[in-house]
């Protein structure tokens, strides 16, 4: 269907298919952009005067963090059951799998909103303090990633995605192996940020 | 065309293990993020704490990574860009460090 060479078939010489070539590629220079603030947070709170990370760190909800943890990681596995559904060629169960994922996504940011919103409130900005400068950057830069994360879900959930399975379901399941890749990454960048963030 | 339906089923049986780690993967990662929480209530060290959280933190994503990413599966050429960039990652992680030295200095 494609004409573009070595997107559904393995090239011989890296012997995967440049999709997923690509995609890898793609992680490897968002751990890096990542990993420039998680150094600048570390820089951050070593420089910082004793208690300060703390006493800005209490002013944040571990139960809202938690249960948006949760939220990622059920999404996560409901993004890698909607892959193996369409493997095992049941169309159904991958849009009710793609559904949940995309409704996970869409709760996080919700609880992200009252979060943000609730610091507002309370007259905390990003300029309130260090802490709350790498926070919001950290989970703002995180957030920006999952709304475009959601926008490619969102895009494989709509009728073309029942065109792209009528015509070659074979790269439709290519494509939603290399989306899932990216939102697993997401979900892994959150896994550290938690702790860090919230509980230390 | 028989073999071709063999082939088919146990790609199928394949497909039907992995969704069985993909389950017990999930729960392994609920119950490590409520470990996580439970351990920040304890009366430990910043240091203690520290390394608890990101140990715990290293077996969920090392869990993300092996299963619901597939890296264990994975060619040669992933498996290199993920460790070149993890060396380019904990040298960033580390140069923070070298400022401690301008504060010994400074005591």
């Amino acid at each position: 269907m494609s004409n573009i060479p070595y997107i559904l078939e393995e090239r011989p010489d890296t012997g995967m298919n440049n999709s997923k070539l690509g995609i890898w590629i793609f992680i490897a220079s968002e751990i890096m952009l990542f990993g420039g603030l998680f150094s600048a947070y570390v820089f951050l709170r070593i420089a910082a005067p004793e208690g300060d990370f703390d006493y800005w760190g209490s002013k944040l909800s571990v139960p809202m963090a938690t249960f948006n943890t949760l939220l990622l990681i059920t999404s996560s596995v409901t993004m890698v059951m909607s892959w193996a559904s369409l493997k095992l060629q049941q169309y159904d169960k991958y849009k009710m799998y793609l559904g949940i994922t995309i409704l996970c996504g869409l709760a996080f940011l919700v609880v992200k909103y009252f979060e943000y919103t609730g610091k507002f409130h309370h007259g905390i900005y990003p300029s309130s303090s260090t802490y709350m400068g790498i926070y919001f950057t950290l989970t703002g830069l995180h957030v920006l990633h999952i709304i475009g994360g959601l926008l490619v879900l969102v895009f494989f959930f709509t009728k073309q995605a029942d065109k792209m399975w009528e015509q070659d379901q074979e790269l439709l399941a290519n494509r939603i192996e290399i989306t899932g890749l990216y939102w697993h990454f997401v979900d892994l960048v959150w896994i550290f940020l938690f702790p860090i963030l919230y509980l230390l | 065309m028989s073999q071709n339906k063999e082939i088919k089923e146990n790609h199928a049986e394949d497909i039907q293990h992995h969704i069985k780690v993909y389950v017990n993967v999930f729960i392994a990662l609920a119950i490590l993020t409520v470990v996580t929480v439970a351990v920040s209530f304890l009366d430990v060290s910043f240091i203690e704490a520290f390394f608890i959280a990101i140990t715990v933190a290293t077996i969920k994503g090392s869990l993300v990574l092996s299963f619901f990413m597939h890296l264990l599966e994975e060619k040669p050429a992933v498996i290199w860009i993920l460790a070149t960039t993890m060396v380019a990652f904990l040298i960033l992680m580390f140069i923070p460090l070298i400022s401690l030295t301008d504060q010994a200095n400074a005591w």
